[in-house]
């Protein structure tokens, strides 16, 4: 962290998007995490993301549970609607939210504890009833904010600060989420924003759930030798697969990509994501061949990383329960609240 | 790109916008800081060290450290640095305790300095601490030179001069006033010296020869010239309408000046359009705010003379066609203006003048006849002749004539040593980590979004009724200290060590101004345009960091935009990032002295 806020002054160059505005106009509070936490650079990822979208501040908002991860919606987009929610119930209040106004976009961001302890069973459910929203985990396997003992996410052999082994298997939330029936499922670094600004944006614009679990190394707790979760081991170990260049709605295709080796996949908005294969033997669209691939690699002790699978599906929670395409405040309170009359009819039919 | 070599003291030094600009290389940084804790007297005293009269460059200095400012990149408007310098000047206390000790037992070298003007002050402020006997020989019947002479009081009292001067004269150099040295045959031949140094200036204006300048020269001045006269009290009335030609900043001092003695019509003539002005933009604010009237596009045609006496002049209306550039491209003659005046003052421009140097002494003089002089020793193509100031290259400043003296004086040293006075001292540079705890350094580092504050001024109703009301009152407590806020400290430098980092993007987040990148190396103009705010000043440098332990690409600052707040060492888990205060140690006479005794064998 700093003790000064980051001065208002910009870069003169700084480019604008369509609304006029600076990535600097997508930043938040003072952060107050460790210097040089992971997570501070996925909160730039988001800023980045956002601003490229042409996000309007006021269209999102950010939920979040309780730790260091859930910290961080403070420090991005400071015009946006948000709520620091209780430990691992960031999803009901994102679904709550989501079923209010399904006309926004929302980032919900968690942590390894926050998700795969504490709120594992939320965390199911939110992908289970695909409610449409970018989930972004910041996984850094330890409990940074109690001192660094293991989290769900801990890989086995992977040593403590102080030096103990872990000997519980990780729960890996990528391959969780695909055997849910997840249908946007991603990996990704927070040392990497090439990689992971992208895969926010086509997040953002996906239909249904997103999930991108960010390794997000703790540079306080878990950034010795011996950690499977340091910066240094995770760029060792790190296989990016798939790559995703997300292309505006706006924006045309210029690069030529060359057929078997890209895939473009169109968002229902009409933007497209462009999956460019780094690695041939990976379909990103197979969900069976993609979760047997990941845990193979897995096996071996590499991350692998990039849009892991993407499905375009007409299943989200709003189409499942073909509820209204408005926001519930834009309706007349006469037709939202049905009156006494109203009322004694409906509770007649319990009768 | 090759990793940056930053122990060469020109990169460190050249981050420090201001002080690479300034001739005699002011800690300019260092002594805001030290004005911003109120000590005013140590302030000063930094900045005597390299530029001698602080109290005078704080009023007249041309401050090429202004338009180089870093704040004037960030915003529009630089620091005020001139105006803090006087600030320094006005609130220290006595110095004389302070100044450099002058030894009583002498080295037995003797020093001729020719002109008591900045040039030679400040040989003489260079050599007496080291023993020499130092004689100087002045025309005029006070030193000063072009600072008392071509200076007008209003803008430079006679107080502030006489005490800068003072401090020098005080160290017991032999000054000999009204004394012009008329053969340098002569001082060469008899006086004895080991060495002459030539700090006589640039003291002749240039003539404007066209129909009528000889009928008129009663009422036609040369600039120089006439503020000399008003200088000395031989001028004191000048006609209600005056006409000044030329647009330098002698020309404002003319014109200003004339408003004081009597003129109330004063129009200063100029062939060019504004953007072509020679005077400083500070300068021409100040002329225009006392009504002086600035008329473009005026080239002079002749003298016109009635009854015998000077009735005005002939002016042909230039047009001009600029390219995209600003450049002029094509002009022609559209007309011709008659102005009336009872005097016209011609500011054209000086040039330097040695009818008093015999031709055959070995003194080479080039075909414009000027002296051949080295520009790193100042040394004549005579050993053991010097010239220094505008006497050297011809008109520049005050500050640039502090540096030659500052340069000659070392090679004086080194010839009077028997050393070759090539063979100088390389500048050198320190660097201190400012880190004082956690987030804490020793210097402010919260960036400041003030303004530059404006210089209070005399109002227009006082400040004519005599020719010596300082016009620039200084700034006052409040704007001091509102001011020295507005100082980047470029000087204290973010050193990276390579080796340390862990690339975690923390600095490059957290930077607001965007000038760093981690990426893969490649050519400078390749890398320019993809760092995450392309480069686009090409006259600041990039910092390119060895290859980076985990993925070997490298950190790249660009330079230009850096505010120093020191966010980047913060944010830093490593400490791969440190804020450090860079000192350039700039050799002067005395560094060499040291460095000349170290080298003798000791005798035990």
């Amino acid at each position: 962290m700093t003790f000064l806020a980051k001065p208002k002054i910009a870069h003169p160059s700084l480019p604008k998007n369509t609304l006029g505005l600076t990535r600097r106009d997508y930043e938040g509070a003072l952060s107050t995490l460790c210097a040089g936490c992971g997570h501070d650079s996925i909160t730039a990822a988001i800023v980045e993301a956002c601003w490229g979208v042409d996000l309007e501040p006021q269209n999102l908002v950010k939920l979040s549970g309780i730790g260091c991860s859930s910290k961080t919606t403070a420090y991005f987009v400071s015009g946006s609607h948000g709520f620091n929610s209780v430990h691992g119930r960031m999803p009901s209040i994102a679904m709550g939210a989501n079923a209010a106004n399904r006309n926004l976009t929302y980032i919900g961001v968690s942590g390894d504890g926050d998700t795969l302890s504490i709120g594992l069973g939320q965390f199911c459910h939110a992908i289970r009833r695909n409610l449409n929203m970018l989930y972004i985990i910041e996984n850094n396997g330890v409990y940074g904010l109690t001192k660094g003992q293991f989290s769900a996410s801990a890989d086995i052999g992977t040593k403590a600060k102080k030096g103990e082994t872990n000997f519980q298997p990780p729960i890996d939330p990528v391959l969780l989420a695909m055997t849910l029936g997840a249908t946007f499922v991603a990996r990704s670094f927070s040392g990497d924003k090439q990689q992971l600004v992208p895969l926010i944006q086509a997040g953002m614009k996906h239909q249904g759930f997103a999930l991108i679990d960010v390794l997000s190394p703790c540079v306080t707790f878990n950034d010795h030798e011996g950690s499977t979760k340091s910066y240094a081991y995770t760029r060792e170990h790190y296989e990016p697969a798939v790559h995703a260049d997300f292309v505006p709605l706006e924006r045309e295709i210029t690069a030529d990509y060359k057929d078997g080796e890209s895939l473009p996949v169109v968002m229902h908005d009409g933007s497209r994501i462009v999956l460019r294969k780094l690695d041939t033997a990976y379909d990103p669209t197979n969900r069976t061949a993609a979760a047997a691939h990941i845990q193979e690699r897995m096996r071996e002790g590499e991350y692998l990383t990039g849009l892991l699978y993407v499905e375009r599906a007409e299943h989200e929670f709003h189409q499942v329960n073909q509820t209204p395409a408005f926001a519930l405040n834009s309706i007349p309170y006469e037709a939202l609240s049905p009156g006494k009359a109203g009322l004694d009819k409906i509770l007649a039919r319990y009768r | 790109m090759e990793p940056t070599d930053t122990s060469n003291p020109n990169y460190y030094h050249r981050v420090v916008d201001c002080q690479w600009a300034c001739p005699a290389h002011t800690d300019v940084p260092e002594y805001i800081r030290l004005i911003a804790q109120g000590r005013f007297t140590d302030a000063y005293l930094v900045n005597r060290h390299s530029n001698v009269f602080p109290g005078i460059l704080g009023r007249v200095c041309d401050r090429p450290c202004e338009p180089a400012c870093r704040r004037g990149r960030i915003e529009e408007k630089p620091v005020a640095i001139c105006r803090l310098k006087r600030v320094a000047a006005d609130h220290r206390e006595d110095v004389s305790g302070r100044l450099p000790k002058i030894p009583k037992v002498k080295n037995g070298k003797k020093v001729a300095l020719v002109g008591a003007g900045c040039a030679s002050l400040t040989v003489a402020n260079d050599l007496m601490p080291l023993g020499y006997e130092v004689t100087i020989f002045e025309q005029f019947g006070e030193p000063g030179g072009l600072m008392r002479s071509n200076i007008p009081s209003f803008r430079l009292p006679h107080t502030v001069l006489n005490e800068e001067i003072g401090m020098i004269t005080g160290m017991g150099v032999d000054l000999r006033l009204n004394t012009p040295v008329k053969s340098m045959r002569e001082l060469i031949g008899q006086g004895g010296y080991d060495a002459v140094f030539v700090g006589s200036g640039a003291p002749k204006g240039k003539e404007l020869n066209l129909p009528g300048r000889t009928e008129g020269s009663a009422n036609v001045h040369i600039g120089i010239s006439w503020l000399e006269s008003v200088a000395f009290g031989h001028i004191e009335k000048i006609g209600r309408r005056v006409l000044i030609i030329g647009v330098g900043n002698t020309a404002m001092d003319c014109c200003r000046t004339s408003l004081r003695l009597g003129a109330d019509s004063v129009k200063v003539m100029a062939r060019k359009p504004r953007g072509f002005f020679k005077a400083s933009e500070w300068e021409l604010e100040d002329a225009e705010e006392e009504s002086v009237a600035i008329v473009i596009n005026h080239s002079p045609k002749s003298f016109v003379m009635e009854n015998g006496r000077l009735a005005g002049m002939l002016f042909d209306r230039m047009e001009y066609d600029l390219d995209a550039q600003g450049r002029i491209t094509a002009e022609r003659i559209v007309g011709e203006q008659f102005f009336p005046a009872d005097d016209v003052i011609l500011a054209i421009g000086q040039e330097n003048a040695f009818p008093w140097i015999e031709r055959d002494l070995g003194i080479e003089f080039d075909k414009w006849d000027v002296p051949v002089v080295d520009k790193v020793t100042f040394q004549s193509t005579r050993a053991g002749v010097f010239f220094g100031g505008d006497a050297a290259f011809g008109p520049k400043n005050i500050i640039w004539a502090v540096e030659h003296g500052h340069q000659a004086a070392i090679s004086i040293h080194r010839h009077c040593q028997g050393e070759a006075v090539s063979e100088r001292l390389a500048p050198g540079m320190n660097l201190q980590s400012r880190k004082m705890g956690m987030h804490e350094w020793s210097y402010a580092n919260d960036y400041n979004p003030l303004e530059r504050r404006l210089m209070p001024h005399v109002s227009l109703k006082e400040r004519f009724k005599k020719l010596n009301i300082e016009v620039e009152l200084g700034f006052t407590a409040q704007q001091v200290e509102q001011e020295v806020q507005r100082c980047l400290n470029c000087d204290v430098q973010t050193v990276f060590t390579a080796k340390l980092c862990i690339e975690c993007d923390a600095c490059i987040d957290i930077c607001p101004v965007d000038c760093l990148t981690i990426t893969h190396n490649g050519t400078e103009a390749e890398l320019r345009e993809r760092l995450k705010a392309p480069a686009k000043n090409l006259t600041q440098p990039l910092y390119v960091s060895a290859g980076l332990p985990q993925t070997g690409r490298v950190m790249v600052k660009d330079e230009d935009l850096c505010v120093h707040c020191g966010l980047c060492a913060e944010r830093c888990p490593t400490a791969a990032w440190d804020m450090q205060k860079s000192e350039l140690r700039w050799p002067h006479a005395g560094d060499e002295a040291v460095a000349l005794e170290a080298k003798k064998p000791k005798i035990a």
